[in-house]
């Protein structure tokens, strides 16, 4: 942390309108205080396990091991938490701590939809109101979580601002936000926006890790030599790669939606044509042109597909100790096919970006070596798309 | 920091009147008219322009604005355009201008050269929606530098952080009138008078309201309880109608606000 509060370096911040400076400063006194709390630890502890299910297993892919030739890898399945991806864990705490603080109605963004659907579910288990804001390119691509939002009993906003994607559903959520604060929190489901969502929500995730490193000490005696994870905010990533923050042998690779190649005018990949900007309430790295006009990004994952990423992301990044590298279209569809048909396991396809690298870069370690892939959601959601995608016809 | 600004407010009140603030979009429609349009509004008794330098993603603007700032980056509106627009306008007018922007837009043209040329063309200040008190440190001191006044913002959720953002506020504090984003409202039902007491308790900047005063009663009763009312969203609704014969409608529906104030 850097000298200020809420900073990564020079990264994170503050930068949001005078008008929902109070409730983002009453969010960061609740949750230092509920952070501690060990009654409201023990219930997000009880929601993790008994709810969505955890720990998520750690899944030694055998086939896929020996097919590459090379490393040994492992699969964290947070594919396997209840709603399908590791979105679940954040949401539990952010919906617990805005019940603490009196709230009764939540909003939030979302992107491919399984945000939205973690939290349409948790607000129903709380007994919460639930509005969901997605972009209408999106709700046409994940189409079946928008239905899934529905039968919640959320009501989705179809964003027809802007590029109609993620970042115009964060842009609609924000404006939702400042009109009706005093009952409202906002659920942001990356660890971006203003202090202090970065940190809580990278401490709601940070359960990934930590299982993580019990699991694979106990499978292996020793730590993993690689963490891969997709990154479009980078919560999931964030959450693979704490607990191996201090560990300097353990290689940290983020891998960014890279949509027609880094060098094409479509793609996502942030922290390879990015450079440091203010929006969305943080400093950090942003995709835009050369009068600070956010780039109008795309990727084939709607979850990857958003111009900035997480402060801390861009601290590890400018620190050298993460490393980010771009994954496009092309060769996600390919790992999203490669892990359907070796493991019998079907990623996101926003976390088939890793998967990707990780079959990029297996067959060139030793087979002592190990590698984990953050599976941070499952790809049922997809299946339509990558169909599309392939020209086949489903319908 | 002797600048257009304090003197306009400090001449309105001696003459016992109150400031009209209006915004427009640069570039929408085109850059010509917005130059037009800020001589237009002058004309019709407009104390003080605000020019917004159109964003991508404006964040706290109602979609008034939005189809403003889309419209005018449509049409190849750049920062540099309108630096070069209102070099040109200073020729014809001193009435005080501000550029309405987000800090991205800044931050990427670089922050000492931003301020260095808003001196260089007759800028007077800026309004950075998304920058609030805790954060202002990110411009202060090119703004001083270059003497360029970073106008501060307070809201009816300000609480006890107005006080001491108005004590540090230059030329005028905006105070934003309601919870939400830009646009027309039927009703201001805040606490904005409340706002503004506690405000005065402590500081003499003169206080302007904003956000929602499309009517000349709006005007009127803002202007009773302030220094100045700003007017935006209802200006860039004529100006999307009416486009390039926006000039005229313009102008006479400042003076109607202006007469009621």
């Amino acid at each position: 942390m850097g000298k200020k509060k809420g900073r990564f370096g020079e990264y994170g911040g503050q930068y949001i309108p005078e008008t929902l400076m109070s409730a983002v400063q009453d969010l960061e006194k609740s949750y230092l205080l509920y952070k501690d709390d060990a009654i409201f630890q023990k219930e997000f502890m009880d929601l993790l396990k008994n709810y969505a299910g955890r720990p998520s297993l750690l899944y030694y892919a055998e086939k896929m091991t020996a097919d590459l030739g090379g490393a040994k890898i492992y699969l964290k399945r947070e594919d396997l938490n209840h709603t399908g991806s590791h979105k679940i864990n954040n949401v539990l705490g952010q919906a617990l701590l805005a019940k603490k603080m009196g709230k009764t109605r939540i909003i939030a963004e979302t992107g491919a939809g399984q945000h939205g659907v973690a939290t349409a579910t948790a607000a129903t288990l709380m007994d919460m109101e639930c509005e969901i804001f997605m972009g209408k390119e999106d709700t046409e691509r994940q189409a079946l979580n928008v239905y899934r939002m529905e039968l919640l009993g959320a009501k989705v906003n179809t964003v027809t601002s802007g590029t109609m994607t993620l970042k115009d559903a964060v842009n609609e959520t924000m404006r939702e936000w400042v009109s009706r604060i005093n009952d409202t929190h906002y659920i942001l489901g990356s660890i971006v926006g203003p202090h202090p969502f970065p940190m809580m929500v990278r401490d709601f995730q940070r359960v990934i890790s930590k299982e993580l490193k019990e699991q694979i000490l106990q499978a292996e005696g020793k730590l993993p030599d690689t963490v891969i994870a997709c990154v479009g905010g980078g919560s999931n990533a964030i959450g693979a790669f704490y607990e191996f923050i201090n560990d300097d042998t353990v290689q940290l690779i983020g891998c960014e939606a890279a949509g027609l190649g880094v060098k094409n005018p479509k793609n996502a990949a942030t922290i390879a044509n990015g450079k440091a900007g203010i929006f969305h309430g943080m400093k950090t790295y942003f995709c835009q042109d050369d009068y600070g006009q956010i780039a109008p990004v795309y990727s084939i994952s709607a979850g990857l597909d958003y111009p900035g990423i997480g402060p801390e992301h861009a601290y590890l990044s400018d620190t050298k100790r993460a490393v980010y590298v771009p994954v496009t279209d092309a060769e996600a569809v390919d790992a999203f096919e490669y892990l359907s048909r070796t493991e019998g396991v079907i990623p996101a396809i926003e976390s088939a970006h890793a998967v990707a690298y990780a079959k990029k870069i297996a067959p060139k370690m030793k087979k002592d070596q190990i590698i984990v892939v953050n599976l941070s959601g499952r790809g049922d959601k997809d299946v339509a798309s990558i169909a599309r995608y392939k020209g086949v016809n489903i319908t | 920091m002797s600048n257009r600004i304090e003197n306009v407010f400090s001449e309105l009140k001696r003459n016992g009147k109150k400031a009209l603030i209006t915004f427009i979009t640069g570039g929408d429609p085109d850059i010509e008219v917005t130059g037009k349009l800020v001589l237009a509004m002058e004309a019709a008794g407009a104390d003080i322009i605000e020019i917004g330098i159109p964003f991508s993603d404006p964040v706290a603007e109602g979609i008034v604005i939005q189809g403003a700032n889309a419209r005018a980056l449509a049409g190849g509106c750049t920062v540099d355009k309108l630096f070069d627009m209102v070099k040109r306008l200073r020729e014809k007018t001193n009435i005080p201008l501000l550029f309405m922007t987000y800090a991205n837009p800044i931050y990427a043209y670089g922050k000492e050269r931003f301020m260095a040329k808003c001196k260089e063309v007759g800028i007077d200040g800026i309004i950075v929606p998304d920058v609030p008190f805790e954060e202002k440190d990110e411009f202060e001191n090119e703004c001083t530098r270059y003497g360029v006044c970073l106008i501060s913002l307070i809201a009816p959720t300000s609480g006890e952080r107005a006080e001491k953002i108005a004590l540090e506020a230059q030329g005028f504090l905006y105070c934003v009138s309601s919870l939400g984003v830009t646009g027309t409202r039927n009703d201001i039902n805040t606490n904005i008078a409340e706002l503004i007491e506690q405000v005065k308790k402590v500081s003499s900047i003169p206080c302007a309201v904003g956000f929602g005063i499309s009517t000349p009663k709006q005007a009127c009763d803002m202007a009773s309880i302030s220094d100045g009312v700003i007017v935006g969203s209802a200006i860039v609704k004529l100006i999307a109608e009416f486009g390039r014969d926006s000039i005229t409608l313009v102008k006479e529906f400042v003076e109607k606000i202006k007469s009621s104030m």
